[in-house]
């Protein structure tokens, strides 16, 4: 007889049968990898907002004239900062990647009563992202 | 090749049971045969007492969802051959409470898909000798893929929100709403905006997106949840500026 085997004969009752209910583990997220994706994709909004801070931070710290400027760069030059940084890219180049490519899911655009195919739906956010940043880069060296 | 394949089935008694246990039967591997086959081939040939549910055996119905090596599927439409050499795990669907073995009770799904009246409502009934309402292909077009719902349940066996928050209505529910919603014959929007426009419906969705992948009729219900969240806030927005205009 197994362990959790009540004994051979049946339990009848006058009540309802007893349903089986799993709960879902504390670490349901680490049981599939697109479920890790998923909760990547949901912290990744943190390291967005880290990424705001540090400009707005930056901006504060130009207001404040080149000296607070010069010790604002000196500060992000700590390796700690460094690192930082570089795992915010990278959380920040997943955030805009994932959901780029969920954008057509959730946007149906029809044109003469067709639906737009969700790869142009996509690309559009694309382009729009590497005009923008054309932009910027221009302003930022050449402008 | 080999020629059996082992299955290994999730057993659960509410009489003599505390939890499922599994138990293991060998079975003919054939490459034309499907995991309900083997079931089938089990409930008739060695052990009868294996309770599940099934039906058409052609992918219609929406009975036999069950979980396959931890995945939602349909049995009748998911072949031995990939699982070879074995074993095959065979689960009750995921965060339904089991009644037996691999059967689930599905009240639950079938009490939220009522609540969201997934039926055309008109707000008054033209005469039968009017005919009937016509429809453009694309009119059809806009919410057909949502109607090819079967109401398997495999979205909500793989939606880790409804797991964590059964009170979320979950994709199959909401997709079929939004399958009238966008009917050209359906006036009932409003009266399905209250139960999809809260918590518990379009908000809770965090757009996992396993729902849409694990369908086998392709529906895709995480779009559907996402498309109605832009409605929601559109009408919320409506609302703002217009607070006298009726929603």
């Amino acid at each position: 007889m197994r362990s959790n085997e009540l004994n051979g004969t049946p339990r009848h009752t006058p009540y309802h049968p007893k349903w089986y209910r799993t709960r879902v583990s504390t670490y349901w997220w680490l049981h599939q990898w697109s479920y890790l994706k998923f909760v990547l994709r949901e912290l990744s909004s943190i390291f967005v907002a880290f990424f705001v801070l540090i400009t707005l931070l930056q901006i504060r710290a130009l207001s404040q004239g080149p000296q607070a400027y010069a010790e604002f760069q000196n500060w992000l030059r700590k390796p700690l900062l460094i690192t930082l940084n570089a795992v915010s890219f990278f959380f920040v180049l997943f955030h805009t990647l994932t959901w780029f490519n969920l954008a057509p899911r959730a946007l149906v655009v029809r044109v003469r009563g067709r639906r737009v195919p969700d790869t142009l739906i996509a690309a559009t956010n694309y382009i729009a992202w590497l005009a923008i940043s054309g932009i910027v880069a221009w302003l930022l060296l050449g402008g | 090749m080999a020629e059996t394949i082992v299955l290994e089935a999730a057993r659960y008694s509410p009489e003599h049971h505390l939890e499922p246990t599994f138990q293991n039967y060998e079975v003919p591997f054939r490459k034309d045969w499907v995991v309900l086959d083997a079931l089938n081939y089990i409930k008739d040939k060695v052990d009868g007492s294996l309770t599940f549910r099934w039906s058409c055996r052609m992918g219609v119905c929406g009975s036999c969802g069950m979980m396959v090596n931890g995945e939602p599927q349909l049995t009748c439409a998911t072949f031995l051959a990939p699982y070879a050499p074995g074993p095959v795990r065979v689960e009750p669907l995921r965060y339904f409470p089991v009644v037996r073995d691999l059967v689930v009770e599905i009240t639950d799904f079938m009490v939220k898909l009522q609540k969201v009246k997934p039926w055309v409502i008109r707000k008054d009934e033209k005469p039968l000798s009017e005919g009937e309402f016509l429809q453009t292909p694309q009119e059809l077009d806009t919410y057909k893929q949502f109607s090819m719902c079967i109401n398997c349940m495999l979205c909500y066996a793989a939606c880790p929100v409804y797991g964590l928050d059964p009170m979320f209505i979950g994709p199959a529910a909401i997709a079929l709403a939004q399958r009238y919603n966008l009917d050209s014959r359906d006036q009932g929007s409003k009266q399905r905006f209250d139960i999809l426009a809260q918590h518990e419906g379009i908000w809770g969705c965090t757009f996992v997106g396993e729902c849409t992948k694990v369908c086998p009729k392709n529906v895709d219900p995480a779009g559907a949840i996402q498309q109605y969240k832009l409605t929601a806030a559109k009408e919320w927005f409506k609302s703002l500026l217009v607070p006298w205009g009726s929603r």
